[in-house]
């Protein structure tokens, strides 16, 4: 079969474009530059409803192409309707490869399209690369977690296309921009079709705090710190960050899950987070280990927090916060 | 209603460590358990069941060593299980497991399908979605919880990122379940008595209709071309600093962060 270019979920919701998709963007500009014996185009894919100038926002953000749905009955993410219309559109196109991102939506959609076009998918990978020991190849190495972030492994796909992965939001850097940068913008027909699934309601969730995944500052505890969580709090408070937590917190129901650092919570990376208490097992580690500063405290000179640690402390969290709380507020009276 | 639960024996990985010298993981004395989200979906049908009557049964594909996960199971209250077993299916993918799952379902009849959001070990959340596409079902992915049902539609809650959805999907349908969502409600003595009397059924390659080619190893689309550990570098560590010092450290850590 031949096959052509990168194509690129492009996710919007309430017609704002996700940042995971302009990371993807990012990305298979850097692939396809490296694809050297054929020339890839990067190819979006946009469905929604009165999408106004976002194909444009597609092709400054690293697009050579963009195909767009735009019909009422797209306005919010359908299953059946997203997978129809853009499998038909692989169908078409062939593309070689097709990038989604691992959001919520991108973890329904994917599966589902991978199966109806019987093609691999790798899922939630955190690492695209070529083929690093052939020439004149296309074949993506995809690596992923897996074991709870204990293990990872790297995917091909040799003779399925297109090669199909969602990718972790926030793993990749959405570094490519260029305005007003031209590019072909092409309207797919929609006919409407009936949905087996109807939206009664949409709500904002009522726990949630702060977003951990935009805090510049993560105060964080693990399981050292069960039961005062209000030191983080406090921590939080006078410096203007948010609270996160281990799996080991949030298993225990100490925690909301929205808290959540690690494989099986998001990925972050704050400007410092500052891990409490938390051995940092490789699931822990492998959502937090970009962030550009990490103060690890931790009593046990073993524990493998240490290994991804800027600064480790040997110590008890329990005893250093109040003493930290302190100086931030006495800093905090000489300044004000 | 007719429920079918999709159940994966995994091992716990949150107890799993690294071998430190040899970057490997260390699987001896890991427990196997039931996986999380996978247990919610078994008291999700288990409740379903209270308000509305009818059967569950639980399906799950793996070596027999499962039978001992389906037996604990069944001891939960779900009427009957069945394991797929076979040889030739080890080494499947998400691609290959959902094919064989939908092989065999395609032969039974149900109202719902309930799968967990994702297993442990693999983390892909990619079996549910692809076996409700193989039926040619509608789905409906990381479900918070379940409110109702009039026999045609069934209304429950999906999580997204940072808001909810209350949804209806019409029966017959999948979904999937997360652990988060309700707190199973353990083994009841009657239950646990007739864990060994309820059918637990081995459905082998031979059962089913299909290639040999679109099973297992052979069957799947994606391959691993190689595995391994992350090798952690020793940090450089501050063993000897009283609290007050190690205070003084962060604080100004911290409000190096703040004003930059």
């Amino acid at each position: 079969m031949e096959t052509k270019d990168i194509l690129v979920f492009i996710e919007q919701r309430d017609n704002v474009i996700q940042s995971v998709s302009y990371e993807l963007l990012s990305e298979a500009r850097k692939l396809v530059k490296q694809i050297k014996h054929v020339k890839f185009e990067v190819v979006g894919i946009l469905l929604g409803s009165n999408l106004g100038q976002l194909p444009h926002d597609v092709l400054n953000h690293g697009a050579d192409r963009v195909y767009v749905a735009d019909h009422p009955e797209l306005a919010h993410y359908s299953t059946l309707r997203y997978t129809h219309v853009i499998s038909e559109l692989v169908k078409q196109h062939k593309p070689d490869a097709f990038l989604i991102g691992a959001s919520v939506i991108g973890r329904d959609l994917a599966p589902r399209i991978a199966a109806r076009l019987d093609t691999g998918l790798t899922a939630d990978a955190t690492k695209i690369e070529i083929n690093p020991n052939e020439e004149n190849t296309s074949e993506l190495w995809i690596t992923r977690p897996a074991f709870g972030g204990n293990l990872f492994g790297t995917i091909v796909c040799p003779n399925h296309r297109p090669q199909m992965a969602t990718i972790r939001p926030q793993v990749l850097d959405a570094d490519f921009f260029q305005a007003n940068r031209p590019g072909i913008i092409l309207n797919l027909p929609y006919k409407p079709m009936e949905d087996s699934v109807r939206i009664l309601k949409r709500t904002k969730k009522h726990n949630t705090g702060p977003d951990i995944t935009h805090a510049n500052i993560l105060v964080s505890g693990g399981r050292g710190m069960l039961n005062c969580f209000d030191l983080l709090d406090e921590v939080a408070v006078l410096t203007g960050g948010v609270v996160a937590a281990s799996r080991g917190v949030v298993d225990k129901g100490a925690a909301p899950k929205d808290i959540q650092v690690g494989q099986t919570g998001k990925t972050v990376r704050p400007r410092l987070y500052l891990a409490c208490g938390i051995s940092g097992a490789v699931q822990h580690t492998a959502g937090m280990d970009k962030s550009e500063t990490i103060i690890a405290i931790n009593s046990d000179p073993q524990a493998p927090i240490f290994g991804v640690a800027t600064i480790g402390i040997v110590g008890d969290a329990r005893a250093i916060l109040p003493l930290v709380i302190e100086n931030l507020k006495a800093y905090k009276q000489k300044h004000s | 209603m007719n429920i079918i639960v999709l159940v994966k024996q995994v091992p716990d990985t949150t107890e799993m460590k690294i071998d430190p010298i040899h970057g490997t993981l260390i699987r001896a004395g890991v427990p196997s358990i039931i996986n999380p989200d996978d247990m919610a979906g078994i008291e999700a049908a288990l409740s379903l069941k209270d308000r509305y009557g009818g059967t569950i049964t639980a399906v799950s594909m793996g070596p027999l060593q499962a039978e001992r996960m389906l037996r604990e199971i069944l001891g939960r209250g779900v009427d009957q299980a069945v394991l797929l077993s076979d040889a030739k299916f080890a080494g499947a993918d998400t691609w290959a497991t959902s094919t064989t799952l939908a092989a065999w379902l395609k032969t039974q009849t149900f109202d719902l399908i309930i799968a967990g959001r994702q297993a442990i070990d693999g983390d892909t959340a990619q079996v549910g979605p692809q076996v409700a596409e193989k039926l040619g079902i509608p789905q409906v992915s990381y479900v918070e919880s379940i409110e109702a049902c009039d026999g045609t539609w069934l209304r429950l809650s999906k999580a997204y990122e940072e808001d909810s959805e209350l949804l209806e999907v019409k029966l017959p349908a999948l979904i999937t379940t997360l652990s988060t969502m309700n707190r199973d409600r353990g083994m009841n003595a009657v239950d646990a008595w007739a864990a060994y009397d309820k059918p637990l059924t081995l459905v082998r390659f031979s059962d089913l209709d299909l290639p040999e080619s679109d099973v297992g190893l052979k069957g799947s689309p994606t391959q691993v071309r190689k595995i391994f550990t992350r090798s952690l570098e020793a940090a450089s560590l501050k063993t000897d600093l009283s609290p007050e010092d190690a205070a003084r450290l962060i604080t100004d850590v911290l409000i190096k962060t703040m004003e930059a």
